[in-house]
């Protein structure tokens, strides 16, 4: 369990960063938190020639609450994120799925754009993403693109990000007034990746009516499976909502693979129960907005 | 015992050291040796045809490469079987590296030495082993019926066939005991892989010494001096050419028990060979492929008992997984039949185990070692008999225990010593009677009809066991004070973290009479000791712990005998207090231990102030008595060896209550209770650490881990992602209570504590777990995942509900 060997750059700048990673293209690979690039380097499954370490990057390490949203620096730690009370008033989806993700020493390292880069299905980061419709901005020397979390995670440990581009950051977009956001999931141990888990946002008019309710679940498709279910909760009143049959909605979309841990049956009656909890606190919490 | 510190609570003395970062591990040693890696099987079964190592050889920093070609004659050979057994007709082991054919994924093919372990692993990614896929056996019970071999030459993949019958009093057998009973109940149960998983791995340092033609090995293991004998043996070295030390060693739950592994015999080989110094540290992934798991066996059961519950006749048939090699006997699935029993009574019993041989890694003992499985096989059937007569678990198990009056109790089997089964002590009812006092099980019902108001479920479950410790043949202990007063004490027995060196100072304070800070303890050095058997089957405490207090009487009938003579009194009017030797009733009149150690060596060169004053010129010598005596030794040291007549054995009882989410199915703990009754306590906080430890891993047992192996014989979750071992957040506070039954069988009175805390808590959880769901549990460990489809099952719904 020792990695095959590479070139280690530490570029001073973003800018050489770029330039470091335009030069070696698809031999390089970012190393932000090393949370999950490490493993896989040590159990010889990633065999990259260049390693771009963008820990001295500390233009990156940026949190700011901005008029639209929330934006997360590179180097923005899930420890630093889940830990500020700002983002936490101006997005409070971010910390209730952060206390999910690993345990606080992995915390500690791992970085929320690295998750987002990663793309694991399993994880809390993309989902939250999803659900809010944010977007990751991408970075190569003289060129930035915004990509929409729709278009963003392509498919099992596969985002848009390509070789020799930079996500520089990731954009969560706050929530419209009169809405609330719940995290619910269901994992083995402590801080292990969800066997299913379901991020919900519930949006609520003046009447007190949903008017939008969708969630991203986790754990049961390639990449954060985004259902819409305003329509099957029926435009009334959190208290008179049909959730049994929004989460239902939920289920058929779904479309989870069986793994030495839970059957696909399971997952997908998890799904059901966790979207139907996370709707169910999503709204309360609108209710309270 | 004059000092009062045999049974308490001393806070161990290791943890600052090894809290602090200052143990030093295998891999702290040895900074500058040589690494080696090695090329494993990555099939379950295969005829390997080709090495080709051409493309390694340019890697940089690459010192050797060895295959099994290049093992000299005693090398070459199979390594050895440890423990034979009439029974093992087909025992097999495996060779240090594999010749011909592999039986597992992870078999060792081809050492690497190079510059460091990232070279090593590079050479090894480009030797080119050519193999010839064969069909891999997977399952036991597929094993147990399949035409495909593990071992070309044993039919049936049976490697060994055991029966052993006890007749009842009036002579039936157990068939016809279970024939003729009122009721008879016949079940299956299933117990899957788990493994010790040390958070050390194995690891071995060899170094040569090429001026003195003397080897040094470190070893991460429980038994030095058998590795020492083992290395001795392999590399045809004079034993006393040959020393093996034990470092601090982070856990061995029964793994490194095993040996010589491949890699304890080929890294001092090929040290020799190379003159260098070389390490191998154990990565994660070649211990979840490469060394020993444990647990799996299918019991299938028939019991007869009468309307009370009282089990008339009881038939265990147990296919046991045994791993492609049996370098450890059949140990696991003797103490699974013998111990099985319990503290009950039954009316007749046959078990027959067949061990089977399958492409998967070998099976040696893990904490527990076959017990767990015992014990969930017992205890179903209780549950089982009281669910049948609609009766309390526990008056079930009430009427069928051996009462206090019928000890010392011959179950009628042979352990896994190869002695009789004959309990020494216990008291089983008192035991339970604690138990549901701390558990509040009488008050249960109440508090489970509360829940379900709510809409909760919960469920209540209990475990007995009667465990089989400290077994021989013997264990040593040498205790020396030297003449700064201090008192050195070592066994050849090795540590894992258990707190040996706290318990023992203890034993050897209290024996002696001086204060705890002035004794230290060494283990598992063979420089120090020679004579050993390890440390297993809880055994430390009892049989070194005994070794060494006997040591100690000896050493403090010699000081006695010499500060007699200084103090002009009789050996009997003097007591050692605070490391003093004084005449009772007569204050003032004393000297010091470390005077009587300077006394006791007739050399008195005056190193020190206390030698200065007793050189042969400073006092009036005998002039008709040689300075030595006949029968007399310089120096104040005594060692002694304790050689039970049979192992004691220790009990206790479990009990859970457990809480099942009705819509995910998440299984959660509530609350654990645990009496235990080892014996005599000599430091119950390192009893109850013990027993919190030995819950945890039982715990893991219990709901998360497995060993998960397709049909190709690939483990799919060789990591500690996908094996899941249970973190400080899914254990629960352990409740505990000690009733203490002295053993008769030895001088401190004690019996073992290591095991105990896992063995029960598959059984006790699967129990509580059919209480809150009213869903019969036959296997464990249990998912959520699997929960949820019992509960379909149960119900017959296919949809889910939500
Ligand atoms: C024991 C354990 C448990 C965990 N449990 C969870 C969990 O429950 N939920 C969860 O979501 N995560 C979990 N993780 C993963 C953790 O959250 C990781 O930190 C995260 O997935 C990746 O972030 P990182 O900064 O460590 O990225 P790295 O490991 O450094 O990189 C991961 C990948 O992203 C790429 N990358 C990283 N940053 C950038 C960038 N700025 N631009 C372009 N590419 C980039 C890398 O090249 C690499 O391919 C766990 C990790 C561990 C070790």
């Amino acid at each position: 369990m020792k990695p095959p060997p590479f070139d280690y750059h530490a570029p001073r700048s973003v800018g050489e960063a770029l330039e470091t990673l335009a030069d070696v293209g698809e031999h390089g690979k970012v190393l932000a938190g090393g949370q999950s690039l490490i493993p896989m380097l040590n159990m010889r499954l990633a065999a990259p020639g260049h390693l771009v370490d963008i820990n001295r990057l500390t233009e990156l390490a940026t949190l700011d609450v901005e008029p639209g949203g929330v934006r997360v620096g590179a180097l923005a730690r899930h420890a630093q994120v889940e830990r500020s009370e700002e983002v936490a008033a101006a997005q409070p989806l971010l910390r209730q799925a952060l206390r999910l993700v690993a345990h606080p020493v992995i915390r500690n390292r791992g970085t929320v754009v690295g998750s987002l880069v990663h793309a694991d299905p399993a994880a809390e980061l993309p989902a939250v993403l999803a659900v809010l419709g944010g977007s990751v901005r991408l970075a190569r020397p003289g060129t930035v693109r915004d990509v929409p979390a729709a278009g963003f995670f392509t498919g099992i440990l596969e985002s848009a990000a390509e070789p020799g581009e930079l996500a520089v950051s990731a954009f969560f977009p706050l929530l419209p007034p009169r809405s609330g956001t719940a995290f619910r999931e269901v994992a083995r141990r402590h801080g292990d990746y969800a066997l299913a888990g379901v991020a919900a946002l519930v949006g609520l008019d003046d009447d007190l009516r949903i008017t939008t309710a969708r969630v991203a679940c986790v754990s049961v498709g390639p990449a954060p499976v985004l259902v819409d279910v305003t329509e099957a909760c029926g435009h009334r009143p959190p208290a008179s909502a049909d959730w049994a049959s929004a989460a239902r909605a939920v289920q058929e979309r779904t479309a989870p693979e069986a793994d030495i841990h839970a059957t696909a049956d399971y997952r997908r009656h998890l799904t059901g129960v966790l979207a139907q909890q996370a709707l169910r606190d999503a709204a309360r919490e609108a209710l309270d907005a | 015992m004059t000092t009062k510190l045999f049974g308490e609570p001393v806070r161990r003395r290791e943890d600052p050291r090894l809290l602090t970062g200052q143990g030093r591990y295998l891999d702290d040693l040895g900074g500058d040796a040589l690494a080696a890696a090695f090329v494993r099987s990555p099939h379950a079964h295969a005829r390997i045809r080709d090495i080709d190592v051409s493309a390694a050889i340019d890697v940089d920093g690459l010192v050797a490469i060895y295959t099994w070609e290049d093992l000299p004659a005693l090398l070459a050979q199979p390594l050895p079987l440890l423990i034979p057994h009439p029974a093992l007709t087909h025992g097999r082991t495996a060779h240090p590296l594999a010749r011909d054919v592999v039986r597992h994924v992870g078999e060792p093919v081809v050492m690497v030495v190079a510059r460091d372990r990232y070279l090593a692993e590079d050479a090894c990614a480009l030797i080119r082993v050519d193999y010839e896929i064969l069909k891999p056996v997977v399952g036991v019970e597929e094993a147990a019926q399949s035409a495909q071999l593990v071992h070309d030459d044993v039919p049936g993949n049976v490697g060994a066939h055991l029966v052993q019958e006890v007749p009842s009093a009036a002579g039936l057998g157990a068939r016809e005991a279970i024939d003729a009973a009122p009721h008879t109940l016949a079940f299956r149960l299933d117990i899957e892989r788990s493994a010790s998983m040390p958070l050390e791995g194995r690891g071995v340092y060899a170094r040569w010494d090429a001026d003195d033609r003397s080897l040094r090995v470190y070893t991460s293991t429980q038994t030095s001096t058998s590795v020492r004998m083992a290395i001795a043996a392999k590399l045809g070295l004079p034993l006393p050419k040959v020393e093996v030390i034990a470092p601090d060693v982070g856990g061995g739950f029964g793994v490194k028990i095993v040996h010589p592994w491949p890699e304890e015999v080929l890294v001092p080989w090929a040290a020799i060979l190379l003159g260098r110094e070389i390490k191998w540290a154990e990565d994660r992934r070649e211990h979840f492929v490469s060394s020993a798991h444990e647990r799996a066996q299918v019991q299938s059961v028939r019991v007869g008992f009468d309307d009370d519950g009282r089990v008339l006749g009881l038939e265990v048939n147990i296919l046991h997984d045994h791993g492609a090699y049996t370098p450890y006997g059949i140990i696991v699935p003797i103490i699974t039949s013998t111990q099985l029993l319990g503290p009950y009574k039954i009316g007749a019993y046959r078990v027959e185990f067949s061990s089977i041989y399958t492409n998967t890694v070998q099976v040696t003992p893990y904490r527990g070692a076959g017990r767990p499985q015992a014990v969930f096989c017992m205890e179903r059937t209780m549950d089982h008999i009281a669910a049948h007569l609609g009766a309390d678990r526990t008056a079930v198990r009430e009427v069928n225990f051996i009462r206090p009056d019928e000890f010392p109790y011959d179950q009628g089997l042979i352990f896994q010593d190869g002695r009789p089964l004959i309990y020494d002590s216990g008291d089983y009812p008192e035991s339970l009677r604690m138990l549901k006092e701390l558990i509040g099980w009488d008050s249960f019902p109440e508090a489970k009809a509360r829940a379900a108001a709510e809409g909760r479920r919960i469920g209540i479950g209990i475990g007995c066991y009667v465990e089989g410790t400290g077994v021989g043949p013997y264990e040593g202990g040498h205790v020396q004070i030297t003449s700064d007063g201090r008192v050195h004490v070592s066994t050849g027995l090795t540590s894992q973290g258990q707190g040996h060196e706290t318990v023992f100072a203890q034993i050897a304070a209290a024996e002696l009479g001086v204060p705890l800070e002035r004794v230290s303890v060494v283990t598992g050095d063979t420089r120090r000791f020679g004579y050993a058997v390890g440390t297993f089957a809880s055994r430390a405490a009892v049989m070194s712990g005994n070794a060494i207090a006997l040591a100690c009487r000896k050493v403090k009938e010699k000081a006695l005998r010499i500060a007699a003579d200084a103090l002009e009194a009789a050996p009997g009017d003097l007591e050692i207090v605070d490391g003093e030797v004084r005449v009772l009733g007569a204050p003032g009149a004393s000297i010091p231990l470390a005077t009587v150690a300077v006394l006791s060596n007739p050399l008195r060169y005056a190193f020190d102030e206390e030698a200065a004053r007793a050189t042969q010129f400073a006092g009036t010598p005998a002039f008709d008595r040689p300075p030595v005596e006949e029968g007399q030794e310089p120096g104040l040291e005594g060692r002694d060896y304790y050689s039970p007549l049979r192992s004691t054995f220790a009990s206790g009882m479990h009990a859970a209550i457990v809480e099942t989410d009705p819509l995910t199915a998440e299984i959660r703990i509530l609350r654990y209770a645990v009496v235990h009754d080892c014996g005599n306590l000599i430091n119950p906080m390192i009893v109850e650490g013990q027993i919190h430890g030995g819950v945890a891993q039982g715990v893991g047992g219990a709901l998360y881990e497995r060993m998960v192996y397709d049909e190709h014989g690939q483990l799919l979750n060789a990591s500690f992602m996908d094996f899941l071992m249970p973190y400080a957040t899914e254990i629960p506070l352990v409740e505990t209570a000690h009733l203490q039954t002295p053993s008769p069988l030895n001088p401190l009175g004690i019996k073992g504590a290591g095991e105990a805390g896992v063995i029960p808590v598959s059984a006790v959880i699967a129990s509580a777990i059919e209480d809150a769901e009213g869903i019969g549990i036959d296997r464990m460990p249990i998912s959520p995942s699997e929960l949820f489809d019992l509960r379909r099952a149960a119900t017959g719904r296919s949809t889910s509900e939500t």
